[in-house]
């Protein structure tokens, strides 16, 4: 198999080999089992409106896991971002400069929780898993106080295509990933930021000693990881039409499990954007097609689960 | 002597535990004056029975974090022990001593699953027991169809209750199971950490899993035990829900992971291991059940429950680094 795959020109990483294996193996089942429907340009679409809303938190996700970190508030930041622009919007709707207001509240909001968990990490000196749980567990809290637990809806047009609209077939949410998924993708590979990101991952001490500010490249990391859940609280509001407290929060442990799936190394260091979006595709390709077939969603689950330590287990296998 | 009890002061004042303890008797002090229900013994009792299942599951966490594990597994552990346990009294019966025997086997059998993909596959813990939660609870929900369970029998649903007397509110109170449950659980796993070799083992794995391979400590074994052990408490304390609630839902302890994530770490127990002690544990679950009652007596809104127990966490966990930073500073 590997063989015919390095004679394709393959991407040498084996990681994204495994992938597209996966990937074709689900292909071919569903083909056989109901390819009329699966290949069908509505499923398509669905599935492709469907997948941006955990991408974009898997990116979140990503972005802290390179550096060795990880974010638990990514959900609670997505919430507090949609609750604080849901709240200004639904003070007069069709006025496109509340509009703007609404983006930069939510923005400014995302930006206010990444530098607290920057600053707890980075300077204060707490461990990435234990700021973002507490981080996680106050935000939620503030969330359901301010909201008194209550669904905000009514969201103008101009909003709501950014989770229903499409471009030449293809839908608004997928454009506003690649978008920001090639965006992370330029700022990893191509500026001095995204090579200290996988520096500290690799060795934080070594870096510290090389003269990187390391806190400072922390700080930023919490902060670009907030911006993404802003952008993921945008789809999901325009999805769902409504921001509630508690959305979305089986989307958290989904996210670190779409993140290791592409590739990403929880110790840091090493992974690729391609590899999350890959493994994106593998995941909902995976929930569609079951869907279709009748599975049930909570075998999907276990699937997902299984489907995890299977793949870490094949790493393993050949490393 | 001035200088023993210097030294001895100043050993106290470094330990995370003491701050603790000061913030925990400062609320109680506050809470006692400000609402007379506070003290009542009744009120205690009250705060203990809900505070059971937490504080079972932390003594199980506790000692995967000292290995310098994690598992985020174990409500899902829980569920299907909890799910197998109701299942064979609702149509054999049995007693007490058959249904923690059920749960614990059923938790130790996951737990040992947990123990062998972490140590054969070398992948932090954290993200093989993600796949087990899911994996776990997806098959639970599946083949239970997330059917409810009820209609307990009586000997099950009354419980054990030891030495009870009325209450100021007239209601019952005594040792009951739950509290019983917690006690001996606290007890157990005092006595295994500070007592046996295999508790100085796991300290050792958990500070250098590198030093304590080297000086002969079967790393595999150590790891089946942790995790079977914290299988083992999830399967009990999940017969100590049923017993309170007097019910099964498949799904009732889903989410449940962070919250005693939280309260084990109040305590002081580091992430990386081989750091932290049981009393930090017990002080933690404490100080989150002692804050839950007491902004219901002061009839603070639950909204603003979440948020206190955020801040708390977040004040903790910086006071402890900052003091772990302190202290590097005046070592090196």
């Amino acid at each position: 198999m590997d063989q015919v795959l390095n004679a394709m020109k393959l991407p040498t990483d084996r990681n994204i080999r495994y992938l597209l294996v996966i990937l074709v193996g689900i292909f071919t089942i569903m083909a056989i089992a109901s390819g009329d429907t699966f290949f069908s340009l509505a499923n398509l679409q669905s599935m492709s409106s469907q997948m941006p809303l955990l991408g974009m938190l898997a990116l979140a996700m990503a972005v802290c896991m390179l550096t060795g970190g990880i974010n638990l508030s990514i959900i609670a930041t997505t919430n507090a971002c949609s609750l604080v622009m849901a709240s200004i919007l639904t003070i007069s709707p069709d006025n496109g400069m509340v509009l703007l207001l609404a983006l930069v509240a939510g923005l400014v909001t995302a930006i206010v929780i990444g530098l607290l968990n920057g600053a707890l990490i980075a300077y204060v000196g707490v461990s990435p898993i234990l700021a973002t749980l507490g981080m996680m567990t106050l935000i939620n809290g503030l969330n359901v106080l301010i909201s008194g637990g209550s669904v905000i809806s009514g969201f103008p047009e101009s909003l709501l295509v950014l989770g229903n609209g499409s471009f030449f077939g293809v839908p608004m949410p997928l454009f506003l990933f690649i978008f920001f998924a090639i965006g992370l993708w330029g700022l990893l590979e191509h500026t001095s930021l995204g090579r200290t990101i996988y520096l500290m991952g690799s060795n934080e001490k070594a870096t510290r000693f090389s003269g990187i500010n390391t806190q400072k490249a922390v700080l930023y990391v919490y902060v670009i990881s907030s911006i993404l859940c802003w952008v993921a609280a945008l789809i999901m509001m325009a999805k769902f039409n409504s921001a509630k407290a508690g959305y979305g929060e089986s989307y958290l442990l989904i996210a670190i499990l779409a993140s290791v799936l592409g590739g990403i190394n929880p110790d840091g260091g090493f992974g690729r954007i391609i590899g999350i979006g890959l493994a994106l595709i593998v995941l909902q390709t995976l929930e569609s097609g079951l869907n279709l077939l009748g599975v049930s969603s909570y075998l999907t689950m276990a699937l997902w689960g299984g489907i995890l330590i299977l793949f870490i287990a094949l790493q393993k296998r050949k490393a | 002597m001035p200088d023993q009890i210097r030294s001895h002061w100043g050993a106290l004042v470094k330990r995370h535990e003491f701050y603790l303890a000061v913030l925990i008797g400062l609320i109680v002090i506050g809470l006692g004056m400000s609402s007379e229900d506070f003290f009542t013994l009744g009120n205690i009792f009250d705060m203990s029975v809900s505070s059971a299942i937490l504080g079972i599951m932390a003594c199980g966490l506790f000692v995967v974090l000292i290995a310098g594990g994690i598992d985020i597994s174990f409500p899902a552990t829980a569920a299907i022990a909890q799910y197998v346990m109701a299942t064979y009294v609702l149509s054999i019966g049995g007693n007490f001593v058959i249904a923690f025997l059920i749960a614990a086997v059923v938790g130790i059998v996951l737990g040992l699953i947990n123990a062998v993909l972490v140590y054969r596959l070398k992948v932090p813990a954290i993200i093989i027991t993600i796949s087990t939660l899911n994996l776990f609870f997806g098959l639970l929900i599946y083949f239970s169809n997330g059917e409810w369970l009820y209609g307990f029998p009586d000997w099950f649903m009354e419980g054990i209750e030891l030495f009870t007397f009325i209450g100021s509110d007239g209601y019952d109170y005594g040792l009951s199971l739950p509290i019983i449950t917690l006690v001996a659980v606290i007890l157990f796993t005092s006595f295994l950490m500070s007592k046996t070799r295999l508790g100085r083992q796991i300290y050792a794995m958990g500070g250098n899993a590198d030093a304590a391979s080297r000086i002969g400590i079967n790393l595999f074994g150590i790891h089946l035990f942790v995790y079977g052990y914290m299988g083992a408490l999830a399967g009990i304390a999940s017969v100590v829900q049923t017993q309170i609630t007097q019910s099964v839902a498949p799904n009732s302890l889903m989410g449940f992971e962070l919250t005693v994530l939280a309260a084990v770490v109040l305590g002081g127990t580091s992430m990386t291991g081989g750091k932290g002690t049981l009393m930090g544990v017990v002080l933690g679950v404490a100080l989150l059940a002692i804050m839950k009652n007491g902004l219901t007596l002061l009839s603070v809104p639950s909204y603003w429950h979440t948020v206190v127990t955020g801040l708390i966490i977040v004040f903790s966990i910086s006071m402890t680094a900052l003091n772990e930073k302190k202290q590097a500073l005046q070592g090196a």
